[in-house]
């Protein structure tokens, strides 16, 4: 009784404080207004943080952290809340740090082609800011309509067009981060190094563990003069595999390079009508940009190289509208499953492309064994596969069903030397499958980068990187690479 | 060079140097050598730890161990028509590796296609405290726990004593061609910002001796194109230039002076450190020479929103070869020091007297 007194103390102190530093439009208290922050784009999880701030400066942000830092306040830090891992999901004993309020594009310099933006800025209107100049920002995650640059950097985003085009990592030069104490601490600079160790690599992709993220400076690039998408179709998803390996083995490095399966084919088919050809095993869709000659010169190989790996038909999109069809399919891949099934969810793993036969037979091997179907997109050209798995969350214990699935997924790409996160995070949602991935030295080595940072864990805890002994708790006894983990320990 | 796996034998070693508080300094072939705060302290040889791992050019990934030869690498990359995209200096045959992830260095492609830490996917290492830790992984995408790999690139082996590494590499072009136009400096400088804002295949830009030299790569039509928007004539001597620039063997380098690097926005205005410079990296790099104090070249360098490194010094040049740190920068480099290795005991100082 005496520690809930003490409870609902903190809790008034704290909202007292925060409504002094961003005034009382800018805390959220109330239960109601609370529910839209209680997940992320990851929906099965949920919670109501104990409140939500929604800072407009960096001066704020530094002020609400120094005193969630004084009263040992946990702080979770939400961009526009489109990610697909729960990195944003609130702590029921903590403030949700909402930047959506710093939205500003602060400034363009066409020379340098750089923008240096604010963290609630959206991924496309920064491209959309300096079109007028020739000029893109190059991630794009197929949520860029609505995802913010601050959760990118967070996350370390990709898109479609990251064989050739990097990451988040590949494209900023500097961000500006609020430590947990509320120190203001420049990582990176407009040069292209910086002196030191590379914190701009350690707080890129971080998952909002170590600071807080409160201006990018993102790097520009010139829009190439053409972009053109050759379409292929196989008859079995080994083949088209292979072809995507003849392409990169053949010296072409398109801007992107994806793959979707049949059961993905007649799902978009149905919605979208983009054209695709639904009695494909597989079909692969491969842009390339850049000069006019060049890429009249690559498609030409490129169709060259789909034919003689065995293509039952390849169409090259010659107009715009064709090519802006071709990749409706493919982007509206997500929601044309979502048409067909009450629930879907995402995988996320990364496997050396030449598994990918293996990979795909055994995931249909699994879907049978599940009695949960699976339609396969993938990032082909750099090795990002997101099985989607349809199920119906109304059906008892078909979710708890469709997430062991996905670790079962998860497993096997770390088997065949992969990853178990391309793109989407860690956050609550990958924990279990990172003890199978890392080592426990590794996780601990983890764990002591946080603490160099925050010490007291407050940022986003219990995030990104399970305890060794949640991982005991998974009862992740798996035989790794024929040794089990610690072998000399008792584990119960 | 023989494939030979010795980390069992470096884990021995520095498992001991650690419960003697030892230091070690971590050496490669030493091509490098000249490069950062001298260290005094016992000698690791990791240049016997070598052999390419696994190589799949349709994956566009290699992983070697840290005594590698570039020659090696290159070579094999070659036969399949790839190549490292960041140009590495070697700075002598038997450069390694591991030596070449750890100072982080690249050469005139980086404003274009990348620097080392852009390629590189996973850093296998021994820390501080004697424990083999593999940090990221062998595939292009992978956002499973912090950046550690990259966070190893240029850190000098202070966090770690690297082992193993896995590069994303890239296709040759087909065909690369160099331009040479004639300019004076301020002029060439505001030409390369121009030519960068254009969409070309640009592959290095590079201004010395009146000369602006800009090399272009990609598929034959791509570059007969492109060297139609930038004129100027062809240089024939290209390939070599841009080779001697990368090793510093350039007329410019053969100097008995100490060499400055100022890596600075490629728009700054060229600064007011003397005329002896050479720029690279379309602006953004620039080689100088200077009898101003050091404190008025890192002054310089940070007013231009970059930083100096004394990249090849005279003997006798004191410590203190790096831009220093703000105070809060400086707060985490300690700590993450002591995450990695508490006692200090690898190639202790070689960044800062702090690190």
């Amino acid at each position: 009784m005496e520690s809930a007194t003490q409870d609902v103390q903190i809790r008034d102190q704290l909202a007292t404080e925060l409504l002094s530093i961003v005034g009382a439009d800018a805390v959220v208290t109330d239960n109601e207004a609370l529910r839209p922050f209680e997940c992320d784009g990851l929906t099965a999880y949920r919670e109501l943080p104990l409140m939500v701030v929604l800072p407009a400066s960096i001066a704020e942000v530094r002020k609400v952290l120094k005193t969630c830092s004084r009263l040992g306040i946990p702080v979770v830090t939400r961009g526009a809340g489109t990610g697909l891992s729960g990195g944003a999901l609130p702590n029921p004993d903590g403030v949700l740090l909402s930047l959506t309020r710093m939205k500003r594009i602060l400034s363009v310099d066409a020379d340098a082609k750089t923008a240096r933006v604010e963290p609630g800025v959206t991924n496309l209107a920064i491209s959309e800011a300096v079109k007028h100049l020739g000029l893109y920002y190059a991630p794009d995650p197929s949520s860029q309509i609505a995802c913010s640059i601050g959760g990118n950097v967070a996350e370390n985003s990709g898109g479609v067009h990251c064989l050739k085009y990097g990451l988040t990592v590949h494209n900023i030069l500097e961000l500006k981060v609020v430590t947990v104490d509320g120190e203001l601490l420049t990582v990176g600079s407009e040069a292209l190094d910086s002196p030191g160790f590379d914190l701009l690599a350690l707080m890129t992709g971080s998952e909002g563990m170590l600071g807080v993220v409160v201006e990018v400076l993102v790097k520009l690039l010139s829009i190439p003069p053409v972009a053109q998408v050759v379409m292929a179709a196989f008859d079995s998803v080994e083949r088209a595999g292979e072809a995507v390996a003849a392409v990169i083995g053949g010296g072409i490095l398109p801007a992107g390079l994806e793959m979707m399966d049949s059961y993905a084919i007649s799902a978009v088919e149905d919605f979208v009508k983009a054209g695709y050809p639904v009695d494909a095993a597989a079909i692969l869709l491969c842009e390339l940009d850049g000069h006019a000659a060049e890429v009249e010169e690559q498609i030409a190989r490129v169709e060259t190289i789909f034919n003689s790996q065995g293509a039952t038909g390849t169409w090259v999109a010659k107009d715009r509208a064709t090519r802006d069809r071709f990749w409706s399919g493919r982007k509206a891949a997500f929601p044309a499953v979502g048409r067909i099934s009450p629930d879907y969810y995402c995988i996320d793993g990364t496997i050396p492309r030449r598994q990918l036969g293996k990979v795909l037979v055994e995931i249909s091997e699994l879907s049978n064994e599940f009695g949960l179907r699976v339609a396969n997109v993938f990032h082909a050209g750099d090795g990002n596969l997101h099985p989607l798995i349809l199920y119906d969350a109304n059906n008892a214990g078909e979710l708890e069903l469709t997430e062991e699935l996905g670790n079962r997924i998860l497993e096997l790409c770390v088997e065949v030397g992969g990853t178990v996160t391309g793109e989407h995070g860690v956050g609550v949602e990958k924990l279990r499958p990172m003890c199978l991935q890392f080592e426990d030295a590794v996780l601990e080595q983890f764990h002591q980068v946080k603490a160099a940072l925050d010490p007291n864990s407050l940022l986003n805890p219990g995030k990104a990187v399970p305890t060794l002994a949640r991982c005991a708790e998974f009862g992740a006894m798996h035989v790794h690479r024929g040794q089990l983990p610690h072998s000399d320990l008792e584990r119960f | 060079m023989a494939d030979n796996d010795l980390k069992g034998e470096f884990l021995e070693i520095v498992r001991s140097a650690f419960e003697r508080s030892e230091k070690l300094r971590i050496e490669g072939s030493g091509t490098k050598s000249f490069y950062g705060n001298p260290v005094v302290a016992t000698p690791l040889d990791v240049s016997r730890h070598s052999g390419i791992v696994s190589y799949e050019p349709s994956e566009l990934v290699i992983t070697a161990r840290a005594g590698t030869r570039l020659s090696e690498i290159n070579a094999r990359l070659a036969e399949s028509r790839q190549m490292l995209g960041f140009e590495p200096p070697w700075f002598g045959g038997q450069a390694t590796l591991g030596g070449t992830i750890a100072c982080g260095l690249s050469g005139p492609r980086r404003p274009y296609a990348g620097s080392a830490r852009d390629f590189v996917l996973g850093v296998s290492c021994i820390s501080g405290k004697g424990e083999y830790l593999a940090f990221g992984g062998q595939v292009i995408k992978n956002v499973a726990g912090y950046d550690v790999s990259r966070l190893m690139v240029g850190a000098l082996g202070a966090l770690g004593v690297i082992c193993e590494v896995s590069l994303k590499v890239l296709p040759q072009p087909e065909v690369e061609t160099t331009r040479v136009l004639e300019f004076d400096k301020e002029t060439a400088r505001a030409q390369m910002v121009r030519i960068c804002k254009l969409p070309l295949p640009l592959s290095g830009m590079s201004f010395w001796g009146g000369l602006l030299r800009i090399r272009l790569s990609g598929t034959e039509n791509g570059v007969r194109a492109a060297e139609q928007t930038i004129g100027g004539e062809t240089d024939d001597t290209g390939v070599e230039y841009w080779h001697q620039l990368r090793e510093h063997e350039l007329n410019f380098f053969n100097r008995n002076q100490s060499l400055w690097r100022l890596s600075v926005p490629a728009t700054a205005p060229v600064l007011g450190l003397g005329d002896d410079c050479l720029l690279d990296w379309g602006g953004a790099l620039r080689w100088i020479y200077t009898d101003h104090a050091p404190q008025t070249v890192f002054q310089t360098a940070k007013k231009m929103g970059g930083h100096a490194t004394m990249f090849r010094p005279d003997n006798g040049w004191p410590n203190g070869r790096f831009s220093a740190l703000d105070e809060p920068s400086k707060g985490i480099h300690m700590r993450l020091k002591s995450a990695f290795d508490p006692k200090g005991i690898l190639n202790p100082g070689i960044l800062y007297a702090y690190v």
